[in-house]
């Protein structure tokens, strides 16, 4: 018989295991899926891996690590501090539509004029655009007590229709032939959040989001919010007792949560996307989810998991056209990533007993 | 520009090792905006590939991404491609189109070819079909036979490409059928079975029995034949499994043929940068099989509509048509010219409800 025991303390060892261990089971299963359907699985996960960081093209690929991952730590390590006190903020999609909507509606208000207050004007309402929408499930939750994951998530679909009724209307270009869209900010100077050297990849999301590791990092380990988020996600009354008020804890956290992905998302339309278009939102706030807890909900386990997400959909799209696998086959990839982890977390706090169970 | 350079010559640095190789296969990317497998837009686009590597064979090597997110990460996929030695990339939707721009300019040798939009230049073609030919005979049969006098139509976004097939197959309806109305829903969206499915429900119990569509999935099609006595048309594939009824008839992309012959002219070093726009006559929309759920004199006119299209004696905008504010569009015997067409953002006389925006 196996059993599951509960440890004692929560092993310590095991919690920097599970990413890894995660990661080399994922290759380990889908080699053997990338096998099925006749790929060469070494090749496949040498494509995927190997390919972005050291291939022929390393000198296009590592630039657009930072391009693609960049919105994903930024994200990831919002939605981390609420993943630690509990607090579960799934709408990170919709705050970083809103935020991209604001600072690009922002910017496009002050077209054609050139000021070099535009862009950080355009900072901060993609910031505040994305705060709130965040803001609206904190308040219902603390007001009214209800479900904060319903909310954000549904909130989400809202703004896509924004999104779309922005594309077609509001922020639609004048010069556009009547087709959806909005005016290309890289065209517009002083809205354009382009390569702060050239063919590095780095723009301002990404200097952002290295701010927000090293914010976070000194946040949760030296100020006392930190502790009340750690307290709070780890033992509720025991934070109620210190002193922790919790309704403050959601509307930081939320807030927090929201305003990052909101400046995820301006950054990003106002650098590497250019438009506001009624497909602009691609995921990311979705998978920052599994970036955040790939990364232990650890600020700097969040940097290292954002550039590895980063990896699998840059080296997939390559094994995609170099070796034909299908992008579904990449996506089961992706998704057994986040499988794995859960499975392997179960060992951070049971472990396994082989034999009888005894009698007591 | 120092970036544009880095890689131009490590494409050049490429293109000198592993010239043997490059010369004798001419190499054709294609970027796909949704999964081969979606019985519809990408899958036809992805037939023509196909049809490109059976014409050719050893010839050409064909390498394709699909479900490709506009926006930076098509600008990465559209450089992958041409960084392997791509000769020809085939960019198969509107939203690729300033990424389609942005990376030809650093890549002057690749030929490149942008679906449905508007952008070109020395090394970027466009192309589009003239589906609204196709709603002219879909409009035309459904005006004959709807019983309820209510067609409902699924548009997917409001943009002139939509709203032309719309204007295209109520003039038709209407030409047949004066009594007939339109009742159109949005889906915003191009591929979502569920939402799909939700608009032909709505349209049909507002006693719609005929349904057309511009969303890619059969969704509707299943809506239509749950319901009943409802008859609808395959949009972008054949969707022919739902014949004879249901679906009585569709539209089809055929892209084969445009792609066959660009990656030839590639080939013969002929290409040149052009602005496509064919219809039913260059094979490019196809009338998918009129069903027998048809009536034969129906289907007789039909037919005599698609020839009389096909040969140019006949356009589907001709007038006197007016706007739906009751102005002028086409005087008597006029015929709209491609600029009204492409920008198309207006309903014509008769149609009920406002376009959103």
């Amino acid at each position: 018989m196996m059993r599951l025991e509960k440890r004692p303390q929560a092993s310590r060892a095991f919690s920097y295991a599970t990413p890894v261990l995660a990661v080399i089971a994922t290759m380990v299963f889908g080699g053997a899926l990338f096998a099925v359907l006749g790929k060469d699985p070494l090749a496949s996960i040498m494509t995927i891996f190997w390919e972005p960081l050291f291939g022929d093209f390393a000198f296009y690929y590592r630039p657009q690590l930072l391009v693609k991952g960049a919105p994903l730590v930024l994200i990831a390590i919002g939605l981390s501090l609420g993943f630690k006190a509990g607090i579960w903020n799934i709408g990170a999609e919709g705050q970083y539509i809103m935020g991209a909507l604001c600072g690009a509606g922002a910017g496009l208000a002050f077209y054609p004029a050139e000021s070099v207050f535009i862009f950080p004007i355009m900072v901060l309402a993609g910031a505040l655009g994305g705060w709130v929408w965040a803001m609206i499930p904190a308040v219902l939750k603390v007001k009214f007590g209800t479900n904060e994951i319903l909310v954000s998530l549904m909130l989400v679909y809202v703004a896509e229709q924004f999104l779309a009724s922005a594309s077609l209307g509001l922020l639609k270009n004048p010069e556009g032939f009547g087709f959806p869209g909005s005016r290309n900010l890289q065209q517009y100077a002083s809205a354009h959040n382009g390569e702060l050297f050239a063919g590095s990849g780095m723009h301002w999301g990404v200097v952002a989001a290295l701010i927000a590791v090293i914010f976070a990092y000194v946040l949760l380990a030296r100020h006392r919010l930190g502790f009340a988020i750690r307290v709070t996600g780890e033992a509720p009354r025991a934070a109620r007792f210190s002193g922790v008020n919790p309704t403050r804890l959601v509307l930081f956290c939320m807030g927090m949560s929201g305003l990052l992905a909101g400046l995820a998302g301006m950054f990003e339309v106002a650098g590497p996307a250019g438009q506001i278009t009624i497909d602009f939102n691609v995921g990311y706030g979705f998978t920052a989810i599994i970036v955040a807890f790939l990364g232990r909900l650890h600020p700097v386990g969040i940097l290292l998991a954002g550039g590895l997400m980063a990896l699998t959909y840059i080296g997939g799209d390559i094994a995609q056209s170099q070796l034909g696998l299908p992008a579904a086959a990449i996506q089961v990839f992706q998704g057994m990533l986040l499988f794995f982890l859960l499975a392997f977390d179960l060992f951070t706090h049971y472990r396994l007993r082989l034999g009888r169970t005894e009698v007591a | 520009m120092k970036f544009t350079t880095l890689m131009a010559s490590a494409a050049l640095a490429l293109g000198l090792a592993g010239g043997a190789y490059a010369q004798d296969k001419t190499k054709v990317g294609f970027v796909f905006v949704g999964p081969v497998g979606d019985g519809g837009w990408t899958y036809e686009h992805n037939q023509g590939r196909l049809a490109v590597e059976k014409e050719f064979g050893d010839a050409v090597e064909t390498v394709f991404v699909e479900s490709v997110a506009e926006g930076p990460d098509s600008e990465r996929v559209m450089t992958q491609m041409a960084l392997d030695g791509a000769d020809l990339i085939f960019t198969t939707s509107f939203g690729y189109m300033d990424p389609t721009i942005n990376i030809a300019a650093k890549f002057p040798d690749v030929k490149f070819e942008h679906a449905t939009g508007y952008k070109r230049a020395d090394n970027v073609s466009t192309y589009s079909a003239r589906f609204y030919e196709g709603r002219a005979i879909q409009g035309h049969i459904a005006g004959k036979m709807t019983k309820s006098n209510i067609i409902g139509y699924i548009g997917s976004f409001p943009i002139p490409e939509v709203i032309r097939g719309i204007n295209s197959a109520y003039i038709h309806a209407k030409k047949v059928n004066p009594d007939v109305e339109f009742k159109i829903v949005w889906a915003y969206t191009w591929f979502d079975p569920a939402k799909e499915a939700d608009a032909a429900k709505v349209l049909i119990e507002q006693g719609a029995d005929v349904v057309l569509q511009h969303t890619d999935s059969t969704a509707p099609q299943a809506a239509a034949q749950e319901a009943g006595d409802v008859i609808t048309f395959g949009q972008a594939s054949d969707m022919a499994q739902y014949a004879p009824k249901p679906r009585v008839s569709s539209i089809i992309d055929d892209w084969a043929p445009y792609y066959i012959a660009r990656t030839k002219a590639v080939m013969d070093g002929t290409w040149e940068s052009t602005d496509t726009w064919d219809g039913i006559g260059a094979g490019m929309v196809g009338i998918g099989e009129i069903t027998d759920a048809v009536p034969a004199d129906v289907k007789e006119e039909a037919l005599a509509l698609k020839a009389s299209i096909a040969d140019g004696s006949y356009h589907p905008f001709t007038g006197p048509l007016k706007k739906q504010d009751g102005s002028d569009f086409l005087a008597d015997g006029e015929t709209a010219d491609d600029g009204t067409l492409a920008g198309m953002n207006f309903y014509v006389e008769g149609i009920k409800g406002d376009i959103p925006n």
